[in-house]
């Protein structure tokens, strides 16, 4: 007699948590994020168009989206010597510094934007002497790039040294005794095993500094079309109670990001097959 | 406690990992389920003890339905390859979890508890370890400890899901012969999975061989191993050598060229020939089936063991055998071989 | 920090140019033979870049630091001591700050305690569990973390704002949930949702579900399961999710600032107090109430750096079994 057995798990539980994960995911984060979706289905094709084609808003997008990506490139170079330094060299402090790479990660935005708009104000310990050279940090565009720097810092530091620190030494050994001098080890052979994790931190900087606020609006000047981030945008057109523009950035914010993320995982996937990290 | 399993189909995907199996299981047995990776022996093993469900099928454990059970309620006690022992907790509180953990109208109290473990730790004779962390003992210790702790809720069925895989040879070699006498004193129904065949044959009562989600043959070590069922028994199973065979008419050709050996009612056809490697009986030249120039010699102990090389037949087909030392082979010298015992099987896709 | 160990000696090496060809070898060995007693005091020298290099990377990469990272702290304490100690706790104990503050700790509070709970539940029904869409809902886990902190405050304004779907039922009833304190905590539990979750889900998957199985074989209910034998176990990874959760919602600011009116006195956290301030130029107030939440980020990082060699160490390595090869030899 063959009778049929219902499936089982071997663990009790499943059926609970699943439900209460589901309810609470739906309160929390489905609903809402219904929400806009339903808002941004409200706009007409045409209307959409015209808030986004807007001046003011696409000038947002620009500065938002450019600065954004130059900070990461600064924070992919400058993360790439960082990490390097932290992992393969020792020098006193190396531990203090280790963990201060955290800070940005950790300080909440705002105290970050005070303290940077701080720092570079026209008589700020290091907004004087930039002063002194006819460069204008705080209040502009500069800052904003500053800002974003900051933010982005451990991204592409915390990405890579795992991979980094898990190298296999023998690869270099083997570089070297094939004739490879120092920099050929490094450019030809190491770094390139690190592309997969340096896009990735890249990514993750990119996408972080792009939707920043708290750190960002401090030291930018926020004027419209100039030193005006989108987030910033989002906020005041949510104050004017013109709820439909509001949400029409946002989802072009967010679209650009998971295509940027997106393009970024399929670089990453191209470059692990080209060259295999480990 | 005796145990029945009709039928059972489990199924991962497409991968049938169990195909209608059938198995009975005696009051107090030792029973070993032995079979190759993939055989589906461990999942059988985890069907019966509740840890997983069957697509299809029946278990029942003395005569009740278990699969309207859990594992927490059918009172079997699982031996985990890998022991899965609480890492946070010490050796003793490890072995008294069964029992602190029962609900409280049939909860023992404290000291009563604290006797049995202490009672199972000296069964183990492992009562020195008793404030010890996992992580501090060898894996020797740390199975005997996790069979401790199954044994402390006085299960009805023993399961033991390779309990010496993780181990190396020598303490393998130990735990089995301490299994061994451990069952006859205690006397539970126990069934263990097992890939190594000299295990299964040494420590159990009978033999469930198992290939690709099926079984190939139940006997006792004895049946197992002189009469196996199929070919994949007898080649799992002791060294064997295969051999190519056509079958036609009763007589049986390998490579064209007949045998000296008796169909024995095997099928028309493509076939295979099971010799044991022992099983060979060695004549002069030209007085027996197959004929082979010695290859190479190794001897130890009361053995020799030969490499051959068959002549006749296409290509060359090497086979070793084993034989006795009253003869010692040389190198180059060309001897005949006759099987004295043998099985013929259809050759399989 | 990891060792890296090789079976190659700084001195085989060279042996080995020495004997096979290649001038660039061969002067790169005998630069390096040069270097080593100057050198630094990582051991593989071979196997480094030179001497001054070194010196440019690091020096680098400590003022890029210094510049970005420690200058900004130190800006924060100097600024909220400019006016001496005496301002600054008079800064901090006006009623604005502390109710601020009250605010902030209250928020955290529910936060901390829904997603910590929550947390485990889901982390639960994943990482012990198979089933289909696994992906999919680790990846709406993971969502509050990769949007933007303003659109996180932007969806509930949509709901529950004056103009949104919600909003004039909530009027008529007189149920305030933006610009009041439910809108923050909803606002703060959506964007420190992830924090438990993905503490929690690497961990108990690699524990795999053995000692679970191992318990219910035993006889043990499902909670008496979790309580026993996986609590324990989970320990450090559950203290390092609530710590960065709560990190998170002491300090988020952007979808707070959105929904909450920045009411004076009512709905202000302390991020949000710190920019109200800022903005009418009252440094030392501003960033007293900053320096205290630096000082919370401080804390976050020194226990969640001695909380992550706990969960490195604490991960009893996987019964291995070359373990079995220190065989006991009283064992027998």
């Amino acid at each position: 007699m063959n009778t049929a057995v219902a499936r089982r798990t071997s663990l009790p539980g499943f059926g609970l948590t699943m439900g209460l994960t589901l309810t609470w995911l739906s309160i929390i984060i489905l609903i809402p994020l219904a929400g806009l979706f339903l808002k941004t289905l409200e706009l007409s094709p045409a209307q959409f168009w015209e808030i986004l084609s807007s001046r003011r808003t696409l000038n947002a997008l620009k500065i938002s989206f450019g600065l954004s990506f130059a900070a990461a490139c600064v924070n992919l170079v400058m993360g790439t010597i960082i990490v390097w330094a932290l992992v393969r060299y020792r020098f006193p402090g190396r531990r203090i510094f280790d963990a201060i790479v955290d800070i940005p990660f950790a300080l909440p935005t705002a105290v970050a934007g005070v303290a940077l708009t701080q720092l570079f104000a026209q008589k700020g310990w290091l907004g004087a002497p930039l002063a002194e050279l006819g460069i204008k940090v705080a209040f502009t565009p500069i800052g904003i790039f500053i800002a974003m720097i900051f933010i982005g810092i451990p991204f592409v530091v915390r990405t890579v040294q795992p991979v980094l620190i898990d190298l296999d030494p023998e690869i270099e050994e083997a570089a070297a005794s094939l004739g490879a001098n120092r920099w050929h080890t490094v450019f030809r052979v190491i770094l390139p095993s690190l592309i997969p994790a340096l896009l990735t931190g890249f990514a993750l900087a990119f996408a972080r500094a792009v939707g920043e606020y708290g750190s960002v609006i401090f030291i930018a000047g926020n004027l419209p079309n100039v030193s005006e981030i989108a987030p910033l945008l989002i906020v005041i057109r949510l104050s004017e109670f013109r709820y439909a523009d509001a949400t029409a950035i946002a989802v072009v914010m967010l679209l650009a990001s998971f295509v940027i993320i997106f393009a970024v995982n399929r670089l990453q996937r191209w470059a692990q097959t080209r060259i295999p990290a480990h | 406690m005796t145990i029945e399993v009709k039928n059972i189909v489990k199924r991962f995907g497409a991968f049938a990992a169990l195909d209608n199996v059938d198995l009975k299981v005696g009051k107090g047995e030792l029973l070993a389920l032995l079979g190759p990776s993939g055989s589906g022996k461990t999942t059988l093993l985890r069907i019966i003890a509740g840890l997983d469900w069957p697509d299809a099928g029946e278990v029942r454990i003395d005569g009740e339905d278990a699969l309207g059970h859990g594992a927490s309620e059918r009172h079997v006690g699982f031996v985990f390859q890998h022991y899965a022992l609480f890492r946070h907790m010490t050796v003793f509180e490890n072995v008294a979890f069964g029992l602190r953990v029962q609900p409280r109208a049939v909860r023992k109290d404290e000291a009563t508890i604290r006797a049995r473990v202490k009672e199972l730790l000296d069964l183990v004779q492992l009562d020195w370890l008793a404030n010890r962390y996992p992580s501090q003992l060898s894996g020797g210790q740390r199975q005997r400890i996790a069979l401790a702790r199954a044994l402390a809720i006085e299960p009805r069925i023993l399961l033991l899901d390779e309990p010496f895989g993780a181990l190396d040879a020598k303490v393998r070699k130990e735990l089995r012969q301490w299994l061994r006498s451990l069952h006859s004193e205690i006397h539970v129904t126990s069934i263990f999975v097992t890939h190594d065949q000299e295990e299964a044959l040494e420590v159990a009562n009978r033999v469930v061989v198992m290939d690709k989600g099926r079984i190939e043959q139940i006997g006792t070590p004895g049946d197992v191993y002189d009469n196996p069922a199929t070919a994949f028994v007898h080649g799992f199973i002791g060294e064997s050598i295969v051999l190519p065979v056509e079958v036609s008419g009763g007589s049986v050709r390998l490579g064209g060229r007949p045998l000296n050996i008796a169909a024995d009612g095997a099928a028309s056809g493509a076939s295979k020939l099971f010799v044991r490697r022992h099983d060979m009986q060695i004549g002069p030249a030209g007085t027996g089936s197959l004929e082979g120039a010695v290859r190479h010699v190794r001897s130890f102990g009361p053995i020799q063991r030969a490499e051959i090389a068959l002549t006749g037949g296409e290509g060359k087909t090497v086979i070793e055998i084993d034989a006795p030392r009253d003869r010692e082979l040389q190198a180059g010298e060309i001897i005949s071989l006759q099987p004295r015992r043998y099985r013929i099987f259809a050759a399989q896709e | 920090m990891s060792t890296q160990t090789s079976f190659v000696t700084p001195e085989a090496p060279l042996k080995a140019y020495a004997s096979t060809a290649g001038a660039a070898i061969s002067s790169l060995s005998r630069r390096e033979a040069r270097e080593r007693p100057r050198a630094l005091a990582s051991p593989k020298d071979f196997r480094t870049e030179p001497g001054p290099v070194r010196f440019v990377i690091v020096a680098l990469a400590v003022s890029f630091l210094t510049i970005f990272v420690v200058l900004p702290l130190v800006v924060v304490f100097a600024s909220a001591l400019s006016k001496g100690f005496g301002a600054y706790f008079a800064a901090l104990a006006e009623p604005e700050a502390l109710s601020a503050i009250r605010l902030t700790l209250l928020v955290a509070a529910i936060s901390v305690g829904l997603n910590l709970l929550f947390g485990v539940i889901a982390a639960w029904a994943i990482a012990k569990f198979d089933f289909p869409g696994k992906t999919f809902l680790v990846t709406l886990i993971d969502l509050p973390f990769s949007v933007s902190p303003v659109i996180s405050g932007l969806v509930f304004v949509l709901l529950f704002g004056a103009q949104g779907y919600w909003g004039t039922w909530l009027q008529a009833h007189n149920v305030h949930i933006l610009f009041a304190v439910p809108g923050i905590a909803l606002a703060t539990i959506f964007v420190t949702f992830p924090f438990v979750a993905r503490s929690l889900i690497p961990l108990m998957q690699e524990q795999g579900t053995q000692e679970e199985e191992a318990a219910i074989s035993l006889g043990a209910s499902g909670l008496q399961t979790f309580f026993r034998v996986t609590l324990p176990n989970i320990k450090w990874g559950l203290l390092y999710g609530v710590l960065l959760c709560n990190a998170r919602a002491m300090g988020e600011f952007g979808a707070v600032s959105v929904v909450s009116g920045h009411i004076r006195g009512e709905t202000n956290t302390m991020p949000l107090l710190v920019e109200i301030l800022y903005n009418e130029y009252q440094f030392v107030a501003s960033f007293a109430i900053a320096s205290l939440l630096a000082m919370l980020a401080l804390i976050t990082l020194v226990v969640k750096t001695v909380l992550e060699q706990r969960l490195d160490e604490g991960q009893t390595p996987r019964d291995d079994p070359r373990d079995d090869l220190r065989d006991d030899p009283s064992d027998h």
